[in-house]
């Protein structure tokens, strides 16, 4: 029983990097955004760099996310 | 060596283990990954998207040429447009020539009858004015004679003697003098 | 796990929509390439993506049909992609591109179909893309298209990807490796990315179903609260959505980048 609660703590604290993850897409969106009101006709052309930084940094979080489901269904 | 460390996790846990680190289905999944996907690609690299490459294409020249016949449309629209602004102004021009022609014309004309007319005139006038002077100089000798003879008479009734014509000449003479 | 107390409303674990199960069993040699449910649906996308653009590209109409457009929407999305990340000599990697964006985006999408309800299990729809075999299947195949093309263009340059010049010689023994390891790192990530997206979307997208089952189990004052949950996984479901088309998306855009890497290797 004690081996079936470390892995249920295991996979909480490997969800924590979602939350590093939250804050960087935050960070993205948000500055995109602000680049984007400030010059409106340059935001098209930059929604590409913008989606390709969201996946980069998307993969922080799943690789935790990941993790957290190997801990507890793979082990 | 990750692949045998999550094998040996999937081996470990058969039950409730992830679906994804089953080995023993892999072989499988690639198998038909690889004909799917292999098939896949072969129907859109040789048929569909050549197609739609070519109807995009198609439409692009159609667009193309249409452009280029609009453009020569317009060329052609403005060189009439010039030929007939120049037309026009040819037309324009002819058009003031000849009626500055006819107003000379026009004005020699009536130069011409104005002359004739006043000719006349002056002819008519000229024989009206002689007319005029014969009739004064008539008319004054027969008031002359009528004054001779009323003179005449006027002196028959007073002093029953005829004078001589020497004599009234001279009284009437003397008379209109007065 | 959660279970359902109502009869009839049975709610599986969120791991046993990932199971693979055999339709029709098959050996070659002696390796086991059962047709499964994976192959299923990774057959039942192929052909509705090749009837698809077979019906819209049949007439080729000088004005486009409602199918057609988006055919040639797909087409010309795709080759801007391919044109600008890689250049005007990348568009002979256009068609890899093409197919592998719109077989993903397939896979992800009829994997968000629901399953007719008391249907067989080996029947129920299918995310292909939420296994790890396969995402890491197509990312090693874009790499291994990167590598080979990359030392088919560039000769033994192609390794100044790993040195970038103007980098100071003292650097090198550190950034040398880095960037090693972060070329290493491409497949797995690529792969990584696109089966967890898939992964984590449906588990929870099960979750919030399981948990709508279980509010009801439970019956009374409960059985209202199952409303939350519902419109969550109504949300959820919304957002898969846009997951599964920006995951083939980016999917698309990484090989494009990678090529890129390639063909521009010696250059810098």
């Amino acid at each position: 029983m004690e081996v079936e609660a470390a892995k249920l703590i295991g996979a909480g604290i490997a969800a924590i990097p979602l939350a590093g993850a939250g804050v960087g897409l935050g960070l993205i969106f948000g500055n995109f955004l602000a680049g984007a009101f400030r010059n409106p006709s340059a935001a098209a052309a930059n929604q590409q760099t913008m989606l390709l930084a969201f996946a980069l940094t998307e993969f922080t979080g799943l690789l935790g996310f990941v993790i957290a489901m190997i801990i507890l269904y793979a082990f | 060596m990750l692949v045998s460390i999550l094998t040996a996790g999937a081996e470990a846990a058969e039950s409730a283990g992830l679906p994804q680190l089953d080995a023993s289905t892999w072989p499988s999944q690639l198998f038909w990954l690889a004909v799917t996907f292999g098939l896949l690609y072969w129907v859109m690299s040789s048929m569909i998207l050549p197609r739609i490459g070519a109807a995009i294409e198609e439409r692009r020249d159609r667009i193309a040429d249409d452009l280029d016949k609009a453009a020569e449309s317009r060329r052609l629209a403005e060189e009439a447009e010039t030929a007939f602004n120049r037309a026009l102004a040819d037309a324009r021009a002819k058009a003031q020539a000849v009626t500055g022609e006819a107003r000379e014309e026009v004005n020699a004309e009536i130069d011409a009858m104005r002359k004739d007319a006043e000719a006349a005139i002056s002819a008519k006038t000229a024989v009206a004015e002689q007319h005029i002077a014969s009739l004064k100089a008539s008319a004054e000798a027969k008031v002359r004679e009528a004054a001779q003879e009323t003179t005449r008479a006027v002196v028959e009734a007073l002093i029953h003697e005829t004078p001589t014509p020497a004599v009234v000449d001279a009284a009437i003479a003397k008379a209109v003098k007065a | 796990m959660i279970h359902a107390a109502t009869p009839g409303l049975q709610a599986a674990g969120p791991m046993e929509q990932f199971e693979i199960l055999p339709i029709v069993p098959l050996t070659l040699g002696n390796i086991d390439v059962s047709f499964t449910n994976s192959a299923l649906w990774m057959t039942i996308g192929v052909v509705a993506i090749a009837l698809f653009f077979f019906f819209a590209t049949n007439r080729r109409a000088l004005i486009p049909g409602r199918m057609q457009s988006v055919a040639e929407i797909l087409h010309e999305f795709v080759a801007n992609l391919v044109r600008d990340t890689i250049g005007h000599d990348g568009m002979k990697f256009f068609p890899y591109v093409f197919t592998l964006f719109i077989f993903i985006l397939t896979a992800n999408f009829f994997g968000l179909i629901p399953s007719i309800p008391g249907s067989p299990h080996n029947l129920h729809t299918f995310t292909t893309t939420s296994h790890i075999i396969v995402t890491f299947a197509l990312a090693m195949l874009t790499i291994t298209i990167v590598i080979i093309y990359g030392f088919a263009k560039n000769g033994l340059k192609f390794l100044k990807l790993f040195a970038p010049s103007g980098l100071p010689i003292w650097l090198m023994p550190i950034l040398v490796p880095i960037e090693i390891i972060s070329f290493l790192s491409r497949p797995v990530s690529l792969g990584v990315r696109l089966f967890a997206n898939m992964l984590a979307g449906h588990i929870i997208l099960k979750l919030f179903a399981g948990f709508v089952i279980a509010l009801l189990g439970a019956g009374g004052f409960a059985s209202i609260l199952a409303i939350a949950p519902f419109l969550g996984s109504i949300a959820i479901f919304l957002l898969e959505f846009l997951v599964a088309a920006l995951q083939a998306y980016v999917f698309a855009i990484l090989t494009c980048i990678y090529l890129s890497d390639a063909a521009h290797a010696a250059d810098h």
